[in-house]
């Protein structure tokens, strides 16, 4: 026991002498900054993870890789969407790539996993790069965790008042995929719309759900219209289900909803598409000059890219962007535990792609502009289009933080207002 | 009724004090990173490779039971996110991982005490996927997709269970203690009649040994095997989420085990350390998108020339020499 002792004592001793050491190199390489880098590059969001990269190249390539003389080298890892994979790899990149700060991930879970993660570090920082579970900065936030984009709460803002008050839709179905993402985008939805006095009738689907025969059964007949949480194959096939069964009420999307799947394939759900509601950080079509300049530069850069970037392009950009602002206010300085560079980033104020303003909350979370978008006909293509924007949108949607976490997380039955009869 | 011969013994010996020192060597990512990864996984393999090789059942489930004493750890621990109403202290919790693994494993082995060959692997499959998607779809207990976080484990001598060293350390004690475990259990009758269920179940049952109870032992004691992995992992995770017991991760086990060799419990390690070194370091050396792709060919190429693992391929080099030094004897004489 005592030999252990003093065995592990010594290890600990030595360890933390190689770790000095390390770090007094480190120091001396102060030349160049490590940023590495996670995203899916393998699983179900391979092509959003591609995407990803192809937009942090671009914010690499504005300022040519070098920060007041000092060069930026790039490390770039894969996660397939799984939580330890995304650890694994950021200890890697920590550990033995020794880098200063890291981008990424992409998908929820992963993003609460390393938020946990950065929690353990000092003087190194982890900016996400698309992930969306609010828990990651709502409750628990890690000092070492910044956040420049919006979340699926977030993402709804607006929508719920648009479909009460402008549209004058008093009861909703709502179609959703049985998780944590829909939970929080539910949320978002019907914070406003059941205070402004609506209706919800639920109807949950797990995920990866091919017949939603029984579900279509069950949407009331006073209904004003389906909102549709669903992503991928799974919205594509409710919607070509109740498309064939004769479906004629309008369709209201999530933010993943209207997504390259959905508006590429050719079906007879097509006829549900054009002019279906959504709300979300982008849209294809975005009048404000920054956004247009951005896709032209994305599609000449990237001609075997996407038509127009995607939303995780477009997170990353965004992240990457946040780091590289605050790199260069305090001349690539990462000493002193990153502490002028974390405060710097803590401080920054910039404009996203879509000329949106960006912010971050005590807790280092974006506040942002959210858009409602429309799906059109853009010349034989569906594209999303921006008609109109909730300013300034807070993780708490506008509330007191007290008052929106004693809500309670998000999940089936929460929040919940049924029709009365 | 020697556990091993004493040059294995001596060898044994020589590869624990050389894993020993390696703190004194290596960087601390390779500690816990590569290392200590390989020896918590390795744990899990260890529980397929002792069912496999001495009990002629592949499992499919072990990855699920470490699953089951991950969950139970995490639902227990004091310093859980989401916190729990239940909350234990790590001591407490630990041991009610273990005995839910071991009963997990005990009432796998019953559900498939029918079953062989295809059947058990379809069965145990089956169990394995269909806890993973319970576990993603439960809220109340399992917090579903966003799984049960900041699971940081116990304090050991008062330093973090976290720090590199400490995980090492306790992740080797364990893993020797289990692979030695592993190693006098088949020496002893109960071993024995395992390893004669695997080759002739009809005649150890004629004989008049409890084949049913046996096997289900057997999954029991694998249970237990997997289920101190299963803590380890979750520590080494700092939490688990319902992909930490999904297909790939259970697939991983398998392809650890068959490619370390399914012939002796060490192979589980050898196949772990293999797997996370290609697995950490294939997309520094391959083009970043295609990876899995090098990872694919390299198992595929250690399969297809040592069917029985790398295990298997050592074997055949020391048996390639052996007839040789025989030969040379004779000459002499």
């Amino acid at each position: 026991m005592l030999r252990k002792t003093l065995r592990i004592s010594t290890a600990i001793a030595l360890a933390t002498g190689a770790l000095a050491l390390s770090g007094m190199t480190a120091a001396n390489a102060q030349e160049t900054i490590k940023i590495g880098s996670i995203t899916t590059l393998e699983g179900p969001f391979a092509t959003g993870g591609q995407d990803a990269y192809r937009a942090m190249e671009m914010a690499f390539e504005e300022i040519d890789y070098t920060i007041n003389g000092k060069t930026i080298e790039w490390i770039r890892e894969s996660s397939n969407a799984q939580a330890d994979v995304a650890l694994a790899r950021a200890r890697k990149l920590i550990e033995q790539d020794n880098v200063d700060i890291i981008i990424g991930p992409l998908s929820g879970a992963e993003g609460i996993a390393l938020r946990d993660y950065s929690r353990t570090l000092e003087g190194k920082t982890i900016v996400n790069g698309s992930s969306g579970a609010a828990d990651t900065t709502l409750r628990d936030a890690s000092p070492n965790f910044f956040r420049f984009n919006t979340e699926g709460t977030q993402w709804m803002a607006g929508l719920g008042n648009h479909v009460y008050n402008d549209l004058g839709i008093q009861h909703v179905a709502l179609v959703a995929a049985d998780y944590a993402f829909p939970y929080a985008q539910v949320m978002g939805f019907m914070l406003d719309y059941c205070k402004a006095g609506g209706a919800v009738t639920k109807l949950w689907s797990p995920l990866n759900t091919t017949d939603f025969g029984s579900i279509i059964a069950n949407i009331p007949d006073d209904a004003g219209a389906v909102l549709l949480i669903q992503g991928g194959t799974d919205a594509l096939a409710f919607l070509t289900q109740y498309a064939e069964a004769g479906g004629e009420l309008p369709i209201i999307g999530g933010s993943i909803t209207a997504d390259q799947t959905l508006l590429s394939a050719r079906g007879p759900h097509q006829r549900l598409m054009e002019g279906m509601l959504a709300a979300g950080p982008i849209a294809d079509l975005n009048d404000d000059p920054m956004w247009v300049e951005w896709v032209a530069a994305y599609r000449e850069r990237f001609p075997d890219g996407f038509d127009s970037p995607s939303i995780h392009a477009f997170n990353y950009y965004t992240n990457t962007k946040a780091v590289l602002l605050a790199l260069e206010e305090v001349g690539g300085d990462l000493s002193n535990n990153q502490q002028a560079f974390q405060e710097a980033l803590a401080g920054i104020e910039f404009k996203n792609p879509m000329g949106a303003n960006v912010a971050l909350d005590d807790n280092r979370q974006a506040i942002s502009d959210i858009f409602l978008t429309r799906i059109v006909d853009d010349g034989g293509t569906l594209r999303t289009q921006a008609f109109g924007k909730a300013e300034g949108v807070t993780q708490t949607m506008g509330m007191d933080r007290d008052e929106f976490l004693a809500l309670g997380s998000p999940s089936r039955d929460n929040p919940d207002c049924p029709p009365t009869n | 009724m020697a556990v091993m011969s004493p040059r294995q013994w001596a060898l044994t010996a020589v590869v624990l004090a050389i894993m020993l020192a390696l703190p004194l060597v290596l960087p601390a990512f390779w500690l816990s990173g590569i290392l200590g990864r390989s020896l918590v996984y390795g744990i899990v393999a260890l529980s397929l490779t002792f069912l496999a090789s001495y009990g002629g059942f592949i499992s499919l489930a072990q990855t699920m039971i470490a699953g089951v004493a991950g969950y139970t750890v995490a639902i227990l621990a004091p310093t859980a996110i989401p916190a729990s109403s239940s909350a234990l202290s790590y001591w407490l919790a630990m041991p009610a991982a273990l005995v839910a693994a071991t009963v997990a494993g005990g009432v796998i082995g019953l559900i498939a005490v029918r079953t062989r060959d295809i059947y058990l692997l379809m069965i145990t499959l089956a169990l394995a996927v269909g806890f993973s998607l319970f576990a993603q779809s439960n809220i109340d207990w399992f917090n579903g997709y966003e799984g049960i976080r900041n699971i940081l484990g116990p304090d050991i001598f008062g330093y973090p269970f976290r720090t590199h060293l400490v995980f090492y350390y306790v992740s080797l004690t364990v893993a020797a203690l289990l692979y030695l475990l592993v190693l006098y259990v088949v020496r002893t009758p109960f071993g024995l009649t395992l390893q004669g269920i695997r080759d002739n179940p009809r005649r150890v049952s004629a004989l008049g040994f409890d084949v049913a109870l046996h096997r289900v032992a057997a999954f029991a004691l694998a249970g237990f095997i997997a289920g101190c992995g299963g803590v380890l992992i979750t520590f080494y995770n700092i939490g688990i989420t319902p992909s930490s017991i999904g297909m790939t991760a259970t697939v991983n086990v398998l392809v650890m085990s068959v490619i370390g060799g399914l012939g002796h419990p060490i192979g589980a390690f050898i196949g772990a350390v293999i797997f996370s070194l290609m697995d950490t370091f294939a997309a520094t050396v391959y083009d970043r998108n295609r990876f899995n792709t090098l990872i694919g060919l390299v198992f595929l190429v250690i399969v297809l020339v040592s069917p029985d693992g790398v295990l298997g391929f050592g074997k055949r080099l020391l048996f390639w020499r052996k007839p040789k030094a025989r030969e040379e004897q004779t000459g002499t004489h």
